[in-house]
């Protein structure tokens, strides 16, 4: 287990040493290919009135003439220690982690994106839970009840709900209940939980329901599949031979082996969302990790793009560790050697 | 004697067993550990043994399916052990196979037509009538309706399904026909129509079987030579009648004395022999005879000294120190093997 | 009354296609300390009537018809929850495959002890010590370590076992089981016909073996009932069913199996054709397509269902043909064509 776990680990920061390489090699390559020189990257650092000479001089000390795997070294080198960005008029310091350092905002990365961490992982989390207890409730009843009313209207909503994007079903709940009926805020705004826990929830609901909506609908479906099959299993007729109360039967028995399947699905969603719901905080305009990454690539901030994409990688990588782990624990005959 | 069709030589299959962060190999399961048995042109050899003595591996050692970890397979004195796929293709056609369960091993989206013609097809041959008619011949060989070119898998029965893979493997007129469990999966009624097929097809077109089968009743019917399998090693290898009517191995004996008699009347007084526990893990055999720590007549040197298969009658093999029903007890053999 | 009495158990499935009669009629009665071994191939209700039994269909979309006595109740009309209530204590089951019978994710431990727990009031701590009594009362070995062992690692005999441990845990007074025996090698499968043997005696249960094996069937049982296309077609003691049957199809599961009992026979003797769909189940006798000496019951056997008749002291067979011409066909054709050739 153990050894297992290490393993697993040391694969892990391959995996995001890998991410990271190409990352940087498709910043800092594409627009090379694409006929810009060490300068004309510069340029956009040192601002529009510097001179030509000013540009070569910055090009220069922040190392754009460099080979790739020097550049590459740098930027790794900053993550763990920290790095200087000397462009000439000045110099500008990074603290580890440096994730690189954005000259359109004149500001270190890695602060940004630690101010909007919290905003994504409430959404992301509170829309989890959300969508498990309703996906996986809705799966199970449509299970046990197949072929019934209440299973074909669930399921035809659920086709509904991983059929629509989330900027259509978030701007139909916007102008139903925040515009129309006015139950909830119309978006932008954010509460920090530990200021006010009540109104954090409040700011927070109708993003979680309209992207749990999304999710819900895959899980349900997924559900009721593996539901289905589970309670065919030989080991389910044992339960019932046994004289246990159909209950426990569902409960302690089928869903506990139908399950498995969904908790995989569930670290990669959470993972990816956590590295930022684009969409639904673009729709509505939460602070978050993924309207940071959209502002950033609107303003072809590299350093910024960088830093998302790394923290997003990261955050699949460790999800994928975790579903592993858990793997382990819900199934005994997985066995980690 | 006439010469050995299929001849094979020390056969080994070792599958490694890794450990530990650099996943070194810590162990082998040994599911094959040097056996060696000729198939004589026009006869029958049965391999039984229970599950795990290494005998389905056997059968997809000598199709090639997987790769043999050491000794010789020699089919009409040709080394085969490691020929390259391309080069055993034509062999293919020679050496055929059939499986156990009629329900998995035919493509469902195939017709019956598509299922036995595709031998034709992949080895490219030309028939005077057309692959339809050679089909339809096929079919009728093996007693099933030839109109049915057209149908589905799914539209048979179980019984008429193996008679399908059976004409698959017919197709190319094979010398060779390796049968793993061909009955086993089968209802009783049904299972004696095909173990008759077999016996039919034998005489008619001159095959040679090497039927592998747990059940010992079908194997001594369809059988004329016999070897009885234990953890990858062959413990005995006899003529059908010498092995029914005076096993040597202790193994042997208990094997058929555990199988349940359909005649009630002398059920009290049947004396048995009964082995205690399961048979052991072909990862960790016990070493020296592997039989020992089930065996009532193991003895030191069983622990110590792995008894070599010996000649102890005309044709007939043994491994065993302490031999039962032995023409003359020879000294207990004390080279090793 | 005797302990256990099926009248006339009808068990039908509606599905699509039509219905599908899985057990159309099936009448029997079991004691205390007794075997019964039931007989049949893939299709002929064997399985379902053990489920029916035990009430597994209620709810289901099953039509269950007849009666069925256990100890003076009848449990067809009873409710689902009463029967709930009998299932585990009262009647048990052990079934064919113990790998996929026995939850994956829980130890074996642990759902003895479920099954203790159901219908005994008593603590964790004394249902799990009464777990380990029973795992040792099965011949498991160190029972005290290996209760906390998961299904998977087990061996397989050592699983069947542990299902047989867990069906016994509540004493129950009926036990069936499904082809107990098929999913094993065959020195365990002997080590546990002798244990289930040897705990039918200790449990004084009466014992249903439902399997496709004669050989065991010869084994254990008392009495046998042959199943075919969802209804009884022969019944007796099991000297009645090896020594004297008188049914075509009996006689045919007998001529289908090679036997190391006596001198190998040139010839196996196979039924013709295949089981029955149970949707499209031949009209009058269900296995008159596939039988021998249907020329010789005057053209009943397809346009008459055959009744259940006693041919002599509680032996019962359900065939056209007349008894004098059963006895005389087993006698001169199939008796000897049985025996070496």
């Amino acid at each position: 287990m153990v050894t297992y776990i290490i393993r697993r680990l040391i694969w892990s920061v391959v995996m995001l040493s890998i991410v990271s390489i190409i990352t940087f090699a498709i910043f800092f390559l594409v627009p090379r290919l694409a006929g810009a020189t060490s300068e004309d990257l510069a340029a956009r650092y040192v601002g529009r009135t510097a001179s030509a000479e000013q540009v070569k001089v910055a090009a220069e000390k922040l190392g754009f003439n460099d080979p790739l795997v020097v550049q590459y070294g740098r930027f790794a080198k900053g993550i763990v220690v920290g790095a200087d960005y000397d462009y000439g008029p000045g110099v500008e310091r990074c603290p580890a982690p440096c994730f690189g350092y954005s000259f359109l905002t004149r500001l270190p990365v890695w602060p940004d994106l630690l101010d909007r961490l919290p905003v994504t992982i409430s959404l992301a989390l509170g829309a989890a839970v959300i969508w498990v207890i309703a996906g996986v409730a809705t799966g199970v009843l449509s299970a046990l009840k197949r072929g019934s009313f209440f299973d074909r209207a669930a399921m035809s909503i659920a086709l509904a709900g991983v059929s629509m994007p989330i900027f259509f079903t978030g701007m139909v709940s916007l102008v139903l209940f925040s515009y129309g009926l006015k139950i909830t805020v119309a978006g932008g705004t954010y509460t920090p939980f530990l200021t006010n826990p009540a109104t954090w929830a409040y700011d927070l609901l109708l993003p979680w329901i309209t992207l749990a909506f999304l999710y819900a609908a895959g899980y349900a479906r997924l559900t009721r599949a593996g539901m289905l099959e589970t309670m065919n299993e030989d080991y389910i007729r044992t339960a019932r031979a046994k004289g246990l109360r159909e209950r426990t039967v569902v409960v302690k028995h089928g869903l506990r082996g139908a399950l498995t399947p969904i908790l995989t699905i569930f670290g990669l969603d959470l993972g990816l969302l956590l590295g930022g719901a684009v969409l639904t905080e673009s729709t509505y305009s939460l602070p978050g990790i993924g309207k940071y990454a959209i502002d950033a690539i609107g303003r072809q901030d590299l350093p910024q793009v960088m830093g998302v994409t790394l923290v997003a990688a990261f955050f699949v990588v460790v999800a994928n560790l975790v579903v592993d782990l858990l793997y382990a624990v819900v199934d005994p005959r997985v066995r980690l050697v | 004697m006439s010469e050995p069709l299929l001849s094979v030589e020390g056969l080994e299959k070792h599958f490694p067993v890794t450990k530990g962060l650099l996943q070194r190999q810590v162990a082998a399961v040994k599911a094959v550990d040097g056996i060696s048995f000729d198939v004589v042109k026009g006869e029958t050899l049965g391999l039984v043994g229970e599950s795990g003595c290494g005998k389905t591996t056997t059968g997809r050692l000598i199709t090639r399916l997987i790769e043999p970890t050491g000794g010789k397979i020699l089919f009409e004195g040709n080394d085969i052990t490691h020929m390259s796929q391309g080069r055993m293709r034509p062999l293919r056609r020679d050496v055929q196979m059939i499986f156990q369960d009629p329900y998995s091993s035919l493509n469902p989206r195939h017709t019956v037509g598509a299922i036995v013609g595709a031998p034709f097809r992949i080895q490219g041959i030309k028939t005077e009538h057309g692959t339809k008619k050679a089909v339809q011949d096929i079919l009728e060989l093996v007693g099933l309706n030839p109109e049915h070119y057209n149908r589905y898998p799914h539209e048979f029965s179980g019984g008429q399904r193996q008679r399908i893979g059976i004409a698959r493997t017919l197709a190319l007129k094979p010398k060779l026909i390796i049968a793993d469990e061909p009955v086993s999966a089968l209802d009783v009624s049904i299972q004696a129509q095909v173990v008759n097929l077999l016996e039919d097809l034998q005489g008619e077109l001159d095959l040679t079987y090497l039927v592998i089968a747990h059940d010992l009743s079908v194997v001594r019917h369809i059988s004329d030579r016999v070897a009885v399998m234990y953890l990858g090693k062959i413990v005995e290898l006899a003529d059908r009648k010498s092995l029914y009517e005076s096993p040597m191995h202790p193994y042997t004996n208990a094997l058929l004395s555990a199988v349940p008699i359909p005649d009630p009347k002398g059920r009290a007084q049947r004396e048995r022999i009964r082995l205690q526990g399961d048979v052991p893990s072909p990862l960790n055999p016990p070493p020296a005879c592997r039989f020992h720590t089930r065996c009532w007549k193991a003895q030191e040197i069983c622990k110590t000294v792995e008894p070599p298969l010996e000649t102890l009658a005309t044709g007939h093999q043994v491994a065993c120190h302490f031999p039962e029903n032995a023409p003359t007890t020879p000294e207990p053999a004390v080279t090793t093997a | 009354m005797s302990f256990l009495e099926l009248k006339d158990l009808r068990v039908h499935f509606p599905t699509d296609d039509g219905l599908v009669k899985s057990v159309d009629g099936l009448s029997f009665a079991l004691e205390r300390g007794k075997t019964l071994g039931i007989v049949g191939e893939s299709g002929s209700g064997k399985s379902v009537t053990s489920l029916g039994i035990l009430g597994l269909h209620k709810g289901g979309r099953a039509k269950l018809g007849g009666e069925i006595w256990l100890d003076g109740e009848e449990l067809v009309g009873a409710s689902a929850e009463h029967v709930r209530t009998l299932r585990g204590k009262k009647m048990a089951m052990i079934f064919q495959d113990p790998l996929s019978a026995m939850h994956p994710f829980y130890t074996v431990g642990s759902q003895i002890v479920e099954a203790y727990r159901i219908h005994n009031d008593v603590s964790k701590k004394v249902a799990r010590k009464h777990a380990i009594d029973m795992l040792g009362r099965v011949g498991i070995p160190q029972p005290d370590r290996r209760v906390d062992s998961y299904p998977h690692e087990f061996s397989g005999g050592m699983r069947q076992r542990a299902m047989i441990a867990m069906a016994l845990s509540c004493d129950p007074e009926l036990l069936i089981a499904d082809e107990p025996t098929t999913a094993l090698d065959v020195t365990v499968q002997a080590q546990i016909l002798d244990l289930m043997r040897d705990l039918q005696r200790d449990f004084n249960a009466a014992l249903i073996i439902i399997t496709h094996d004669l050989g065991v069937v010869a084994e254990l049982a008392d009495d046998i009932l042959v199943m075919y296309g969802g209804k009884c077609i022969e019944y007796g003691t099991a000297e009645d069913i090896f020594e004297r049957p008188e049914h075509p199809y009996t006689w045919g599961l007998l001529g289908s199996m090679p036997r190391l009992d006596r001198d190998r026979t040139e010839r196996l003797l196979p039924i013709k054709g295949s089981p029955p769909s149970l949707i499209n189940v031949p009209a009058g006798c269900a296995f008159h397509p596939r039988c021998t000496f249907e020329d010789r019951t005057g053209g009943k056997a397809s346009t008459e269902v055959p009744q259940l008749v006693e041919t002599e002291g509680g032996h019962l067979v359900r065939c056209h043909l007349p008894r004098d011409t059963r006895r005389s066909i087993w006698e001169t054709e199939i008796k000897p064509s049985l025996e070496a050739s």
